[in-house]
């Protein structure tokens, strides 16, 4: 975060003395161009690298292709078409790639930095890890190189210095109200990745429904999924995600909400969820999952442990949000159990009992866990390294009171993309300001970045991609940038071309926000 | 057609004696196949019918399984039948054994003769597939007009054979365009599946991009007399515009086969003609004052003149009868306005004896988080304080959708199935209203008539989820494949 400051002036700088339009998105640090321009033969170019990299050298393969789309041209997503393109000499041939470090865990600590330079000499990239090579030469690089009339490429001479702003930089996809099938997650997981997003946050299941295929609880997959055999994630599809993921620099994080938002997850098991009453009867209706049965947290734990099998991020996020604690409390077991405990008839106490036990049965397994903002705002006691997610509204006082309390957090209030409305709300998400309440720079480091999140009441296969892009790419630019890169103005017409000349021409299915216009090439043409 | 087994349970689907409109649902264990069902009979008593605002679209379809398994629809003319073939099509039941049908009797006819859809290509262009595929959404719903506002102020797609500049300068790039065949193909796309093209060309405003005419629009002044660069709407002043319009749309007549042309008339901006010193003279000699609808209303009565003339007949916007201008008893006005209240509206249009369709409650470009489609399912065109012979004269409505945040990329999804809730209170009776019972069934025919179909419509009734979800694979290598 130091490093920003240092940096500042000279950005300013550089914005000033840097006219033209930056058409790489989200904005980099660090950006110079001037106006000598190189063309590139796509048939004779080449990216180099000594490094040993398998997810580099995919990722070269992949950005031969999305780097040299002809004009006029589209990609389908993920179905990869070489072109063939009129030979002649052009005066960029490589790209060198170095990365200093062989190391390839992915993690919240992953370094992306990269400086880009491209000369007449020719181009290089540094990077310390492979993640600063995927997010520069990669991303960067293909979005500076431009198609030409005559099939050939172009770049300008440029220098890219280049890192985020916040190492946490999510997507929250919701596949629980909806079921998403794979190949829109793909097209999706590409269309995080032009942006620099880089974590999947999978709320794979919910109320409505429990698409994860469990090997160790299948009951419940079979009584909770909406089809056992077409809609689910099997423990394939989930491993073929996070490789996916990761080859695009993108962390997977899985969340199972508990013990609200669990409904479905009664339907196999009679004791799982609590009976709610009215008076002295149950009045058949169930609530969040019921703390007081021991083998509920031997079913949690069951659960975990396949979960921590299937998915190799260190962090789980345990959602524990909107919990009816007026269910709890109008069960007489439930109410007689507490006074047994010695919790009085103190309600959140019972809630703080039960993510206490699902706390420790996620430390036992070796996770470090990311939860909503609730459990905190409730007093629970959790692990200090725990990631606070704040989501509610009036979150700028939240942020303070959550960092005040030495919490690291991620913001996702002002990104609910799924409260759509009429006009161009991306604005709305560019304009959110993370630090916008008066606190310490100890407090300002607390906060690791933040998430878009789209719930799927509304979105299926159908919308998801069309409604999230590029209004996400709103949110991925103020999680990458500098904090001074915020004006609406500036970022209108690159928010456009980005639409236009990335993620159309890559296949991606993103819907016009900027109004009446145009792309030179619209979607399909 | 593959062999249909026929279920032994009769089902009564008709235009007046059903309450919600709902199929029965068998009980599955019931379901006994009695036979094989391996035609459908077709009968049109009229097949030369043309395809007009008075088409004859009832037809009467019946399924049974005695003394042998039979399927007859009857109708009047060829678009009944069309008709029918999308209600038989929709009794199909697939299942892992095979294709099943109930025995099934229906009388059906539309409420409503005009059943309109309205797209906009000048804000966004729309890629000709799209707008075939929304031809085959508007079909599997029994729209039956697509109204095509396919230029605006922004771009001028539309290649005129007579003045080929208003596209090569007006278009938004040479690509964005709608060549003779784009538009011929078009026309008979939808004249397959029953539906008529109106197509608009919207003046005196919204009609920017026709700039590339010489002395065409009006030439702003600024406050110091002298022109500003700008232009603002159609100049009503010259006789020149009068022969370029004529022109325009004798070539419009030729290419476009329906009696209907929509010319548009609404949201005139006065200030260019006010700025304008040769306009202000034109007022004086006219006895206009500074009365700006009195030349508006001049404009529009030379233009119908015009339409008289060449012998088109037009839909307006209600903007031109609202200025008092005398229009052909033929002619059609399409309300829009929220305010004053569209019903008022009706009111007043209706008695001038004009026939009117509706859309001011069924913009949907005007987007937002939740169940919109239960508010254009309410709104009943007839519902206004006026005598029958009225009511009579309100011949239907449009869905409309503007295209600033439209294009091919999202109006598939955008669109559908939200206009469903408009085809129906368009088709069905006025008694079919219950929002609860036709819950379950936009769902239905979401995922059985959209989706499965291959096209995009979006689920918009909270979490749910369809037996065969939208195939984003097969449709991309479907698309390339075209």
């Amino acid at each position: 975060m130091k490093t920003i400051h240092w940096f500042k002036p000279l950005i300013l700088l550089i914005l000033v003395a840097y006219p033209a339009m930056c058409v790489v998105w989200p904005m980099p640090q660090m950006m110079s161009t001037t106006s000598t321009v190189l063309t590139i033969n796509s048939k004779k170019f080449t990216f180099q690298s000594s490094s040993k990299s398998d997810i580099l050298h995919q990722a070269f393969e992949r950005y031969m292709n999305i780097s040299f789309i002809p004009l006029g041209k589209q990609i389908q997503p993920q179905l990869s078409e070489s072109f063939n393109v009129t030979a002649s000499s052009g005066s960029l041939t490589s790209l060198k790639v170095n990365v200093h470090s062989s190391k390839e865990e992915l993690n919240l600590d992953s370094v992306e930095n990269y400086t880009l330079t491209v000369t007449a000499k020719g181009a290089t990239l540094d990077a310390d890890e492979v993640w600063g090579a995927l997010r520069g030469r990669l991303e960067t690089f293909s979005q500076l190189v431009e198609p030409t009339e005559s099939g050939m490429f172009q770049i300008n001479e440029t220098k890219v210095i280049d890192f985020p702003r916040f190492k946490h930089r999510g997507m929250l996809v919701d596949t629980a109200r909806h079921f998403l099938d794979m190949e829109v997650l793909y097209e999706h997981i590409d269309a995080m990745a032009y942006n620099k997003y880089n974590v999947f946050h999978w709320h794979i299941v919910d109320d409505e429904s429990f698409p994860y295929d469990s090997k160790v609880l299948p009951e419940v997959t079979a009584k909770g999924s909406f089809n056992p055999k077409t809609h689910v994630y099997t423990a394939d599809d989930i491993t073929k995600i996070i490789k996916y993921c990761r080859y695009r620099g993108l962390r997977v994080i899985p969340e199972f909400d508990t013990p609200g938002h669990t409904r479905c997850w009664g339907r196999s098991k009679p004791n799982l969820l609590t009976k709610c009453y009215t008076g002295f009867l149950p009045n058949g209706k169930t609530g969040p999952i019921n703390p007081i049965f021991p083998e509920n947290y031997e079913f949690m734990k069951t659960l975990l442990s396949e979960v921590h099998k299937r998915f190799t991020d260190k962090y789980i996020h345990l959602g524990g949000d909107e919990v009816l604690l007026n269910c709890w409390k109008s069960n007489p077991d439930v109410r007689n159990w507490m006074v047994e405990k010695g919790l009085g008839n103190n309600i959140s106490l019972l809630e703080s009992y039960y993510e206490s036990r699902l706390l420790g049965i996620a430390s036992n397994l070796g996770y470090d866990y990311i939860i909503w903002q609730s459990v905190v705002d409730n007093n629970v006691k959790v692990m200090p390294s725990t990631v606070v997610n704040v989501y509610k509204g009036g979150f700028p006082a939240e942020l303070d009171r959550v960092t005040k309390r030495n919490f690291t957090t991620i913001l996702s209030s002002c990104w609910y993309l799924d409260i759509y409305a009429y006009g161009p709300d991306w604005k709305r998400y560019y304009s959110c300001e993370p630090f916008s309440f008066n606190g310490t720079q100890k407090q300002y480091d607390l906060i690791i970045g933040g998430e878009s999140c789209i719930w799927t009441e509304y979105v299926d296969d159908t919308n998801l991609i069309s409604r999230v892009w590029p209004r996400a790419s709103g949110t991925a630019e103020r999680l990458w940038s500098a904090k001074n890169v915020n004006s609406i103005a500036l970022a209108t017409p690159r928010i456009h071309d980005f639409r236009c000349k990335i993620l159309i021409r890559r296949g991606i299915r993103a819907e016009p926000v900027t109004g009446p216009g145009f792309c030179e090439y619209e979607f399909g043409m | 057609m593959a062999s249909i087994q026929i279920i032994i349970l009769i089902t009564l689907l008709c235009q007046r004696w059903c309450d919600a409109g709902a199929a029965v649902n068998p009980n599955q264990d019931a379901i006994k196949a009695v036979g094989n069902l391996t035609k459908l009979f077709v009968q049109i008593d009229d097949v030369s019918a043309n395809l007009t605002l008075n088409s004859d679209e009832s037809y009467s379809l019946s399924i049974h399984a005695h003394p042998q398994p039979v399927a007859f629809l009857h109708a009047k003319q060829t678009w009944g039948a069309l008709r029918g073939l999308e209600s038989f099509s929709q009794l199909i039941d697939a299942t892992y054994d095979g294709f099943f049908i109930q025995e099934t009797k229906i009388v059906d006819y539309p409420r409503f003769k005009y059943r309109g859809v309205m797209l906009d290509s000048a804000r966004h262009y729309l890629t000709l597939d799209v707008i075939l595929q929304n031809l085959d959404a508007m079909s599997y719903n029994k729209f039956n007009v697509f109204h095509w506002h396919i230029v605006d102020d922004q771009s001028f797609p539309f290649v005129s054979l007579t003045y080929p500049q208003l596209s090569q300068h007006g278009s938004y790039t040479p690509r964005h365009v709608y060549t003779p065949d784009d538009v011929q193909m078009v026309i008979e796309y939808a004249r397959d599946r029953g539906i008529r093209v109106i197509v608009e060309f919207d003046t005196p405003g919204h009609s920017s991009s026709w700039r590339s005419i010489p002395n065409f629009l009006t030439p702003c002044y600024s406050k110091n007399g002298v022109p500003n660069g700008q232009f603002g709407p159609i100049n009503p002043i010259l006789n020149s515009t009068y022969t370029i319009l004529e022109d325009f749309f004798r070539e419009i007549k030729k290419r476009f086969p329906d009696q209907y042309v929509h010319l548009g008339g609404d949201e005139v901006n006065f200030s260019c003609w006010q700025s304008n010193p040769d306009i202000q003279n034109f007022m004086t000699q006219h006895g206009f004052g500074d009365h700006y609808e009195l030349l508006e209303q001049y404009y529009e009565h030379n233009l119908v003149t015009i339409m008289e003339k060449i012998g088109l007949r037009y839909i307006i916007w209600q903007d031109v009868v609202d200025n008092n201008v005398k229009v052909d008893p033929n002619t059609v006005v399409q309300v829009w306005k929220t305010s004053p209240s569209y019903k008022a509206e009706l009111a007043k249009v209706t008695k001038m004896n004009l026939q009117t369709i509706l859309s001011s409650c069924w913009y949907l470009n005007y987007i937002g988080y939740g169940r919109d489609w239960e508010r254009f399912y309410r709104c009943d065109p007839q519902d206004f304080k006026g005598t029958q012979q009225q009511k009579n004269l309100v011949i239907g409505g449009e869905a409309c959708i503007w295209g600033e945040y439209v294009d091919s990329t999202n109006l598939m999804e955008r669109f559908w199935p939200r206009a469903s809730a408009v085809s129906e209170r368009l088709w069905s009776s006025a008694k079919v209203t219950n929002v609860d019972a036709a819950l379950p069934r936009i769902d239905h025919h979401r995922c059985y008539q959209l989706i499965r179909r291959g096209l995009r419509a979006q689920p918009i009734n909270g979490y749910s989820f369809c037996q065969a979800e939208y195939n984003v694979v097969m449709n991309h290598l479907d698309r390339d494949e075209l």
